[in-house]
């Protein structure tokens, strides 16, 4: 068996503030394998978020380590493509200048860049807008060219944080067909954010449940549903038990969360 | 609205004032010397136009404020950018140029005058002072708006910080800080007036000071006048450079 692409162990963050400290993560403990697909789900304010801001680089971590094929993150770097939930197209740039935008600071010669960036916008089903501005596109196809930007400069792995989170629920459905497609034919580590359990279970090998602060992976739910997947898996028995499961690890979580709130009262 | 609908409108409100103004001096209501009418003021505009006086009046105030206005944006955008970036700059120029934005421009007059005389180089200098601490603070906002993903989007690709600066920072920022060019020009236009009108031997503002010796209450209207449009123009002309510099930006 190889060693895991991210190794997430005994990770822990503080924030500290004049009004003294939170807690944000405390001891946890992840693996990602390579090419699989990983849901990170968890209430608001878990902790998930920050998460993946230290995976990617952006937050620093003040106990335990993580580390991308066994090299410790300490940095943001090419080997992690990042897709935020807010719009990161600059509005300056046509939807092919943001992905050449990424692949130049990636180092690729000009002359091949916008080849590149044409198959991935092709990829992501956006030929024909490679002119357009953010303006001019849809949340969902802005969303559609951050993914291609991510994808285009061949990260080790991907991090996405509730990438379709701003979007209506038709849209965000055809974006999890999108996703998954892509991923099913291209295989990637991915990391993915998410408090929607329908689209963490349609998605991912596997879902993680996330604690509320301190933000813990509680448990991992493995999801053993046949690829390629269709948006009518999710009317099947076995997703909704799946989801079921997941639901009911996080409804604990705030169950406990509740009764502590009546103690306190 | 259309923009036809919206000029429209526009130009509906100056023919309504200018009907009025016509009104009430063709009524007899009002001394002349206190509000001539727009006829009085449209011949005395245009004999001094015929005189070429217009002409050198405006011209004279235009170079003054173009060369104190560059002068006072070369110096404010880095500086601007600089503090808007890192906190220490902020520490250090922030509360300074504070400072100095609540003295009243007027105020440094004479002294600018002792420094100075009063030439050009003092309008330069009253020009700076009226308008650079207040770019320095609009392009310090403008660039602390930018949005903190973009910066992020530039770490993630490992962009070394000065390439952030230069292909994500400014252009983000540049939209806002064309619109505080703008604003701040309007401003530039008063104390230029402000400085004609104290020490000058030529400009519109000094213009308007020499009538007023003389009762010409035409003059200083037509002049008024000239101001205003000046200042619309080069208003509109910014709006429309910077329309058509960042068509890009959101409509929403």
């Amino acid at each position: 068996m190889a060693e895991p692409k991210l190794v997430i162990a005994g990770l822990g963050k503080t924030y500290r503030t004049g009004r003294g400290e939170t807690v944000a993560l405390k001891d946890v403990d992840l693996a990602i394998d390579e090419n699989e697909f990983v849901a990170l789900v968890g209430t608001s304010g878990c902790g998930k978020s920050t998460l993946l801001a230290i995976a990617a680089g952006l937050e620093t971590h003040d106990a335990g380590a993580i580390s991308i094929d066994g090299e410790p993150i300490t940095m943001p770097g090419l080997d992690r493509g990042v897709v935020f939930q807010s719009y990161t197209l600059l509005p300056w740039l046509t939807a092919l200048g943001n992905v050449e935008f990424a692949l130049k600071a990636a180092g690729t010669p000009r002359h091949e860049a916008t080849g590149i960036a044409q198959a991935h916008l092709a990829l992501v089903g956006l030929e024909g807008f490679e002119g357009a501005y953010p303006s001019e596109l849809s949340g969902g196809m802005r969303q559609r060219v951050a993914i291609a930007r991510a994808l285009s400069y061949r990260p080790k792995m991907l991090l996405m944080d509730e990438p379709f989170g701003a979007l209506d629920a038709l849209t965000r459905h055809h974006m999890q067909e999108l996703l998954t497609a892509i991923w099913e034919k291209h295989r990637l580590t991915v990391l993915f954010i998410t408090h929607d359990v329908e689209e963490a279970v349609y998605l991912s090998d596997r879902v993680a449940v996330m604690t509320n602060r301190p933000g813990r992976i509680k448990s991992i739910i493995p999801v053993p549903l046949p690829r390629p997947r269709r948006y009518e898996l999710i009317s099947t028995p076995e997703f909704r038990k799946l989801q079921l499961d997941v639901l009911e690890e996080i409804r604990s979580e705030s169950m406990a969360l509740a009764a502590l709130g009546k103690v306190l009262a | 609205m259309t923009a036809a609908e919206y000029l429209a409108i526009a130009t509906a409100v100056f023919a309504a004032l200018g009907i009025a103004w016509y009104g009430f001096t063709a009524s007899g209501m009002i001394r002349p010397l206190f509000l001539p009418s727009p006829g009085q003021v449209i011949n005395r505009l245009r004999e001094l136009w015929s005189t070429g006086q217009l002409a050198a009046d405006a011209g004279i105030s235009i170079y003054r404020i173009g060369i104190g206005f560059l002068i006072s944006t070369v110096i404010a955008l880095p500086i601007g950018v600089l503090i808007g970036c890192y906190r220490a700059w902020e520490a250090a120029i922030e509360p300074f140029v504070d400072f100095i934005r609540y003295m009243p421009v007027v105020a440094f007059v004479p002294l600018t005058i002792l420094w100075t005389g009063t030439g050009d180089a003092q309008k330069f200098l009253i020009i700076f002072i009226g308008t650079f601490f207040q770019q320095v603070l609009l392009i310090m906002d403008n660039v602390k708006s930018v949005p903190r993903h973009f910066i992020d989007l530039g770490r993630t690709l490992e962009m070394p910080e000065w390439r952030i600066l230069q292909r994500i920072v400014l252009p983000s920022a540049m939209p806002g800080i064309w619109d505080s060019m703008r604003i701040s020009l309007g401003w530039a236009w008063t104390w230029l007036v402000v400085a004609e009108l104290v020490a000058a031997t030529s400009g519109l503002g000094y213009r308007i000071t020499t009538a007023q010796r003389f009762f010409l209450t035409d003059l200083i209207f037509g002049y008024l006048l000239i101001l205003g449009i000046l200042g619309l123009a080069t208003d509109q002309i910014m709006k429309y450079a910077g329309r058509r510099l960042f068509h890009h930006r959101e409509v929403a």
